[in-house]
C-alpha cells in the first residue's frame, strides 16, 4: 500500500513535482554562477575552462544526467497533473474571476511549457554545439610576434600551438604536411606518430558572443532570451514556495521566510540570467 | 450604516432539468430587491415570481441560512459564495450589488460534484472521504477515560478546532482551477493529526482518505491558494501542508 | 388511554443505574438479524445510529439534507453543559439536575432530567475521545464558561461553534459505521409516513428527494430524531428545511404529542428587516455575558431613533433604561431566556422599541461598558496604570474581538453596522421547542417500537430549556439512553425475522403518501406554499407567541383551521412528483405545520397558567412575572390524534411528581 501510494497518488505526484522543481532551482543557481563569468571582461579562457570542466568532470556528468531526468520528470508529471486536473472539471464556468489566486499560480502549466520550449531551443543553440557540432571552434589567441600577428590555439596544459601548423583533419594534414591535426574535435595529434600531443578548448565563449551579436538574429535572440527569463521568473515566483508547501514544509515561522526567499530568488536569478544576453548584445565590444 | 434600498437586477442562472439532460444559462429580470436581503432571499423572491408566472422555480441547496450547515453553494459572478470573503452564500447580502447589475449564478463545477438539478449538486463524495477515515475509532461506551486525562496544549487544540471548523460546503473544490478537494481533506486530516486521540490511527487515516479523494475524481492541488481565500471558514493552507507531511510520513512507514 | 411513564422506583440517584442493570439484552450474534431505522441525523439521530451500528444492529439512517453533517444541531453556538465540576465551583449531578428542573419551570420529569445530568459527564469524555476539539486553557485542560440562568461554570464549548463540533463528532462516528457497512445512509430522503404492523412500528415510507421515488423501508424499530417544530412560525432560528413531518406523521399514527405550546423564544437574535426575510439569525447568548441590554427611557427618544434622527450613542447614560438590570438585579442581563425575551417584548409593546421595522421590535445590546472595563483591565495588566481614554477603548475593543470576533463580524455582514461602535440591535426569535412527541422513560412513544429522541421528544426541558442543554440532551439520548432501551425492546424480536415490505400495511401507507403528493400537484391553486407558511407564521407569532391570551388563542385556532382549508383549496405546487421538487417538499411540510400550529394554540389555551416559555397574559403577578398554577397544571399535556379535524384532539394528562426537588416559584431577582 505505502509503496504504491508513493508513486501513484495525487499527493505523491506533488512530492515529485516539488522535489524535481527544487532540484532544478539548485541547477539554476549553479548554471547562473557559471554563466555570470560571461560578464567579466577578457574572461573567455576562464569561461571555456569552466565549460570544459562542466562537460568532462564525472561528478558533474552525473549531476547533469540527474538534471535532464528532473526536467523530463518535472514535465511529464506536470502534464499528468494537468490532465488529471482538466478531467476534474469537465464543464467549466461561464464566468470566472481570478481575484482569489495569483496569475502565476493559475498558469504554471503554460509557463512550464514555454520554459520547456526555451530549454530545448537553448540546448540546440549551445549544448548541442558543445557536445556534437563538428565545426565547434577551439579557442585561439592572437599574439604579435615581431610585428606579425599570429594566431595560437590555447592548450589545456597552458601551452600554445600556432593555428597555421594545425590541420583540421588527418587527410588535410597528410596533404599539407602539417605536423599536427585535430581529432575528436579538441585533441591535437602528431601526424607522423599519431599520438596525442595536447588538447584545445572548445570556444563556447565565442559561440555565445556570436550568437547574441549575430548581425541578423542577435537582437531577436536577445529579446527572446529575456522574455524567456520573464516566463521563468513567474514560474519560479509560484513554484519555489509551492514546492515547500507540497512537501509539507509549512509553519507559521518558516513559511514567510521561505516565501520571501522564493520571491527574491524568482526575481534575482532570471534578471541576472537576462543581463547576460543584454550585455553581450548591447555593451560588449 | 447604510439604509436599505431596492435595486433591480438581471440574473443569468444555470438551468438543468436533471443529471442526464444538458443545461444552459437563462436570463431573468428581478425588480425591487431589497439590499438588506440575503442572496438566497433574493432567489426566494425570484422563485416566488416564477411560481406566480407558472414557471418552474430554480432549485438550489440551502438549509441553515446562517453560514454553518454548509448546504448552500453557488458560484456567483465567478466566485464561490459570491463577491465577499469569509461568508457562505446565505450570508451574502444584496448590498454587495448595484442597481442594474447582471449576476451570473452557476452550480459548483466538479466531476466529483455532479449536478442534480439547476444549481443543486451532489457532494456525497465528501461523505465517502470522511467514511474512509475521518474519525477516531472509539465506541460509544461512555467508559472512555476522563476528558481531562490527557492535557492537550492549547495551541494544538486551537489549531485542531480551526481545521475542524470546515463546513464541507465544497467552495474549495468549486473555486480551485483544478477542482481539488485537498483543503477539505487536509482540514480533516489535520483536525485529528493535531490531537493525541487522533494520532493512533494517523497513518491509515491519511492514506485511506487520500485514496478515496483520488478515486472520487478530484483534481490535484497546485497550491494556488484560491481555496483558502474563498473558504467561508478561513481554513488555512497550512492544513494541506500538514496533510502532505502526514502522507509522506505514512508512505515511508 | 392511560399514560405510563415507566419511571422506575427507587432513589433518584439510583433509578437509571438499577433500571439499566435489569433491562433485557440482545446477544451480539442476534443483533445483525435486527433492523433499526433512524430518521434524522442531528446530534440525537447521528449518535443513536452510530451507537446502534457499533453494537451490531443493521441501521438505516435517513436525512433530508445532502449529508448527515448538515443537520441543524450544527448551528448551536454556545456550548454543552456537563456536571464535571472541573472549575471547582460546587457543581454536581444534583445541581445540574436541579438547575434544569428549575429552569424548566417545574414542568419536566425528575427521573429523565436526573438521568440526563448523570450521563452528562460521559458525553464530554466520549466527545473528547472522538477528537472533538473543545476549548482548552493554557494548562491544556478543558475550559468552561457560565451560561444564562446558572451560577456555575459547567458549559463546555468550542468557540461559538460547539454544536458544529459535537455534530461533526457524531457524524464522524456515524461515518465510521457507514464505512464499515453497519449503517446504511440515505441522504436526500424524507420520511413521509410510519408503517405500523400489528400495532408496532415496523417501517417507514420515505421519498427519495432526487428521483421522487416513494420507497418502503422495514425495520424492527423506528427512531425519530427529526428535531423541533420552530418553523411553524415561518421565521425562526431553525434551518429552512427543519420540519415536524416525521413527528407529526407518527402522531397521526397514534403517538401522543406533548406540551406543543412550550416554545422557547431566544432573546438575542437579529431583528426582522423586511417582508422577504426567510429566517432569523441568532447571536450567541454568550454575548449577554458582556453586553448590557437597554432601550431609551423616553418614548420620544425611541421614536427619534426609529426615524433615523438620533443615534443610540447620542442617548445619555441617564436616559437609558437597562431594564433587565432594573428588574432582576441578582441575575441582571443573565436571566433565563424566557425571562429576557418577555422583558424585551414588554418594552417594545410599551412603545420603546428601537428598530425601524413594521413592528418596531428591537432593543439594544450594548458593549460600551464592557469595552471600558476590559480595556482598563488590559491596560493595567500591561503595566499601564494611567491609560488614556483612547488606549482603554482600543484595548477594550481588542478584548471583545478576541472573545466574540466571529460573532461581531457575522453581525456586521448581516446588518452592515459595526457593533464595536454602535450597540447591536436584537430581538427575541423562535428558537427551540420544548414540546414534542410524548415518550416514556425509555424514550418510546405510545406506539410500541417507535422511539423519539432529541428535540423531537418532549421529555427533559419542561416549559423552558436552559442554555447549553439541548446539545446535552441530544447526545445523551443517542449515545447513552437509546442503545439500552431500544435493545430492551428488541430482545423480543430476535425470532421475528425480516419484515417484508410487501405487507398490506406498507402498500396502504405508500398509497396514503402518493395520494397526498398527487393532491398537491394536481391542486392547481393560485398561491405559493410560502404564502400560506408566512400567513401561518404571522398568526402564530402574534397570537401564540411570547404573550398569549384566551381571546388571541381562540382566534388563532379558528384562523388556522380556516387557513388549512384555504391551503388545500388554493395552494399551487409546480413541477412533478418524479424529480427534485423543493416546492412539493415544502407543501408537505407546511401541511403538517398548519395542523400542529392549531394544536399548539389549543394546548396554550388549555394551559391556564404561565410557565417557562408559555406566558398567558391573564396569569402574571403585579410585576409582570409568570404565575404558575401547580395545583391544576402540574402535568404533561399529551394530545391524541382523532382524525382530520385537529380541534377534536383529546388531551391526556401525565401528572408530574416532584419527590426529590421542592417545587418553588422560579425567582431570578
Amino acid at each position: 500500500m505505502a509503496k504504491s501510494a508513493l508513486l501513484k497518488s495525487s499527493i505523491a505526484k506533488k512530492y515529485w513535482m516539488a522535489f524535481t522543481g527544487l532540484f532544478l532551482c539548485l541547477f539554476l543557481a549553479g548554471h547562473l554562477a557559471g554563466n555570470l563569468q560571461l560578464l567579466v571582461p577578457n574572461n573567455a579562457l576562464n569561461f571555456n575552462k569552466y565549460a570544459l570542466f562542466m562537460t568532462t568532470n564525472p561528478a558533474v556528468k552525473i549531476l547533469s544526467y540527474v538534471t535532464y531526468l528532473s526536467i523530463i520528470f518535472h514535465a511529464i508529471d506536470g502534464i499528468m497533473l494537468t490532465i488529471q486536473n482538466k478531467k476534474a472539471r469537465p464543464i467549466g464556468y461561464a464566468k470566472t474571476d481570478g481575484s482569489s489566486s495569483s496569475f502565476a499560480s493559475r498558469n504554471m502549466a503554460v509557463l512550464g511549457t514555454l520554459i520547456l520550449v526555451f530549454i530545448v531551443t537553448h540546448m540546440v543553440n549551445f549544448w548541442a554545439k558543445m557536445h556534437f557540432d563538428q565545426n565547434m571552434p577551439l579557442q585561439t589567441i592572437t599574439v604579435e610576434v615581431m610585428g606579425q600577428k599570429q594566431e595560437l590555439y590555447m592548450m589545456t596544459n597552458d601551452g600554445y600551438m600556432a593555428t597555421a601548423q594545425v590541420a583540421k583533419t588527418k587527410e588535410e594534414a597528410t596533404k599539407t604536411g602539417a605536423q599536427v591535426y585535430i581529432k575528436n574535435r579538441t585533441e591535437f595529434y602528431n601526424t607522423q606518430a599519431d599520438v596525442k600531443v595536447g588538447e584545445g578548448y572548445k570556444d563556447l565563449y565565442k559561440i555565445t558572443v556570436a550568437f547574441f551579436k549575430h548581425p541578423k538574429y542577435g537582437l531577436i535572440a536577445t529579446i527572446l532570451y529575456v522574455v524567456a527569463m520573464g516566463v521563468l521568473a513567474f514560474h519560479l515566483l509560484h513554484g519555489f514556495q509551492s514546492a515547500f508547501q507540497s512537501m509539507g514544509l509549512n509553519s507559521s515561522s518558516w513559511t514567510p521566510k521561505i516565501k520571501l526567499f522564493g520571491k527574491l530568488f524568482a526575481i534575482i536569478v532570471p534578471i541576472l540570467f537576462a543581463i547576460i544576453p543584454l550585455y553581450i548584445h548591447f555593451i560588449l565590444k | 450604516m447604510s439604509a436599505a434600498k431596492n435595486i433591480n437586477i438581471n440574473l443569468k442562472i444555470w438551468r438543468q432539468k436533471n443529471a442526464k439532460t444538458k443545461g444552459k444559462i437563462e436570463t431573468y429580470k428581478l425588480d425591487n430587491v431589497s439590499t438588506a436581503s440575503s442572496f438566497l432571499e433574493m432567489l426566494d423572491q425570484l422563485n416566488e415570481q416564477l411560481v406566480n408566472e407558472r414557471k418552474e422555480p430554480v432549485a438550489f441547496d440551502h438549509d441553515c441560512r446562517e453560514g454553518i450547515c454548509g448546504m448552500c453553494s453557488l458560484f456567483i459572478n465567478g466566485r464561490a459564495h459570491g463577491p465577499d470573503t469569509g461568508i457562505t452564500t446565505c450570508q451574502l447580502h444584496m448590498r454587495m450589488f448595484k442597481d442594474g447589475d447582471t449576476i451570473f449564478v452557476e452550480p459548483w463545477r466538479s466531476k466529483a460534484f455532479p449536478v442534480i438539478k439547476d444549481l443543486v449538486v451532489d457532494r456525497s463524495s465528501f461523505d465517502r472521504i470522511q467514511q474512509a477515515g475521518g474519525f477516531v475509532s472509539v465506541n460509544t461506551s461512555g467508559r472512555t477515560m476522563d476528558a481531562n486525562a490527557i492535557p492537550i496544549p492549547k495551541p494544538d487544540a486551537d489549531k485542531s478546532f480551526e481545521a475542524a471548523a470546515c463546513i464541507g460546503c465544497g467552495a474549495c473544490v468549486a473555486t480551485c482551477k483544478n477542482g481539488s478537494a485537498m483543503l477539505f481533506v487536509g482540514a480533516k486530516v489535520s483536525q485529528y493529526a493535531l490531537l493525541p486521540q487522533g494520532k493512533v490511527e494517523a497513518t491509515q487515516r491519511v492514506l485511506n482518505m487520500v485514496r478515496q479523494m483520488d478515486e472520487e475524481g478530484f483534481g490535484n492541488c497546485t497550491n494556488t491558494g484560491a481555496c483558502e481565500v474563498e473558504c467561508p471558514k478561513g481554513i488555512s493552507l497550512e492544513n494541506i501542508a500538514r496533510m502532505n507531511r502526514e502522507y509522506l510520513k505514512a508512505s515511508l512507514k | 388511554m392511560k399514560l405510563d411513564s415507566k419511571i422506575p422506583e427507587g432513589h433518584i440517584s439510583k433509578k437509571w443505574t438499577d433500571y439499566k442493570d435489569h433491562l433485557k439484552l440482545v446477544a451480539p450474534n442476534n443483533r445483525p438479524k435486527i433492523d433499526i431505522i433512524v430518521v434524522g441525523t442531528g446530534l440525537a439521530g447521528a449518535s443513536a445510529a452510530a451507537s446502534l451500528g457499533e453494537m451490531g444492529y443493521n441501521v438505516k439512517a435517513f436525512c433530508f439534507q445532502d449529508s448527515p453533517r448538515r443537520a441543524h444541531s450544527i448551528a448551536a453556538q454556545g456550548g454543552i453543559n456537563a456536571a464535571k465540576n472541573y472549575q471547582n465551583d460546587g457543581d454536581s449531578t444534583f445541581r445540574l439536575f436541579y438547575d434544569t428542573i428549575k429552569g424548566g419551570d417545574y414542568r419536566a420529569r425528575e427521573a429523565n432530567v436526573h438521568r440526563l445530568a448523570e450521563v452528562s459527564g460521559n458525553i464530554i469524555d466520549q466527545c473528547v475521545a472522538q477528537g472533538v476539539p473543545f476549548a482548552r486553557d493554557y494548562g491544556g485542560l478543558l475550559d468552561n464558561r457560565s451560561f444564562g440562568g446558572t451560577q456555575v461554570q459547567r458549559t463546555f464549548y468550542a468557540a461559538g461553534q460547539t454544536g458544529q463540533q459535537l455534530l461533526l463528532g457524531a457524524y464522524s462516528a456515524l461515518s465510521r459505521q457507514i464505512g464499515l457497512g453497519r449503517v446504511q445512509q440515505f441522504n436526500r430522503h424524507e420520511m413521509l409516513d410510519l408503517v405500523k404492523v400489528d400495532g408496532k412500528a415496523r417501517g417507514i415510507i420515505a421519498r427519495n428527494l432526487v428521483t421522487g421515488e416513494i420507497e418502503r423501508h422495514s425495520a424492527h424499530a423506528v427512531i425519530i430524531a427529526s428535531g423541533g417544530y420552530g418553523n411553524v412560525y415561518f421565521l425562526s432560528t431553525n434551518a429552512m428545511g427543519s420540519n415536524v413531518t416525521a413527528g407529526w406523521k407518527i402522531h397521526k399514527q397514534g403517538a401522543l404529542f406533548a406540551n406543543p405550546c412550550y416554545v422557547q423564544i431566544h432573546p438575542t437574535c437579529i431583528p426582522v428587516h423586511g417582508t422577504n426575510q426567510s429566517k432569523l439569525t441568532l447571536m450567541s447568548e454568550s454575548l449577554r455575558n458582556s453586553g448590557r441590554i437597554w432601550v431609551p427611557k423616553k418614548k420620544e427618544d425611541a421614536e427619534a431613533i426609529r426615524a433615523g434622527k438620533l443615534k443610540p450613542t447620542q442617548i445619555a447614560e441617564e436616559d437609558r433604561d437597562y431594564y433587565l438590570e432594573r428588574r432582576y438585579p441578582a441575575f441582571g442581563n443573565l436571566v433565563p431566556r424566557d425571562v429576557a425575551s418577555r422583558a424585551a417584548k414588554e418594552r417594545c409593546d410599551a412603545g420603546y422599541g428601537i428598530e425601524a421595522n413594521d413592528t418596531n421590535e428591537g432593543v439594544y445590546l450594548d458593549f460600551s461598558t464592557e469595552i471600558q472595563n476590559k480595556g482598563k483591565q488590559a491596560a493595567y495588566a500591561a503595566g499601564n496604570h494611567n491609560p488614556s481614554a483612547e488606549e482603554i477603548t482600543k484595548l477594550g475593543k481588542a478584548w471583545l474581538e478576541e472573545k466574540y470576533g466571529n460573532l461581531f463580524t457575522m453581525y456586521q455582514k448581516i446588518t452592515d453596522e459595526n457593533p464595536y461602535e454602535t450597540p447591536m440591535k436584537i430581538y427575541p426569535a423562535v428558537h427551540y421547542t420544548m414540546g414534542g412527541v410524548w415518550v416514556d422513560y425509555n424514550l418510546q412513544s405510545t406506539i410500541p417500537g417507535c422511539f423519539v429522541a432529541g428535540e423531537a421528544n418532549f421529555s427533559d426541558h419542561g416549559a423552558n430549556r436552559l442554555g447549553a442543554s439541548a446539545l446535552m440532551q441530544g447526545l445523551a439520548d443517542g449515545y447513552f439512553v437509546l442503545p439500552y432501551t431500544v435493545s430492551d425492546y428488541l430482545a423480543d424480536d430476535i425470532r421475528t425475522g425480516k419484515i417484508s415490505t410487501d405487507l398490506p400495511e406498507f402498500v396502504e401507507a405508500e398509497n396514503r403518501v402518493k395520494s397526498t403528493i398527487d393532491k398537491f400537484l394536481n391542486n392547481n391553486g393560485t398561491k405559493s406554499v410560502d404564502y400560506f407558511h408566512k400567513k401561518l407564521g404571522l398568526i402564530m407569532w402574534n397570537k401564540v407567541g411570547m404573550g398569549r391570551n384566551e381571546k388571541g388563542l381562540t382566534e388563532a385556532i379558528s384562523e388556522i383551521a380556516a387557513l388549512k382549508e384555504e391551503f388545500y383549496k388554493d395552494v399551487y405546487v409546480p413541477g412533478s412528483a418524479d424529480e427534485l421538487n423543493p416546492e412539493l417538499e415544502k407543501a408537505i411540510r407546511v401541511a403538517d405545520f398548519i395542523e400542529l400550529g392549531q394544536l399548539m394554540a389549543m394546548d396554550a389555551l388549555q394551559r391556564k397558567e404561565s410557565c417557562g416559555g408559555h406566558f398567558r397574559e391573564e396569569y402574571q403577578d403585579a410585576e409582570g412575572e409568570t404565575l404558575r398554577d401547580d395545583e391544576n397544571f402540574k402535568f404533561v399535556g399529551a394530545w391524541e390524534y382523532k382524525g382530520d379535524d385537529i380541534s377534536k384532539e383529546e388531551l391526556h394528562k401525565e401528572e408530574l411528581k416532584y419527590e426529590f426537588i421542592k417545587i418553588a416559584a422560579r425567582n431570578y431577582k
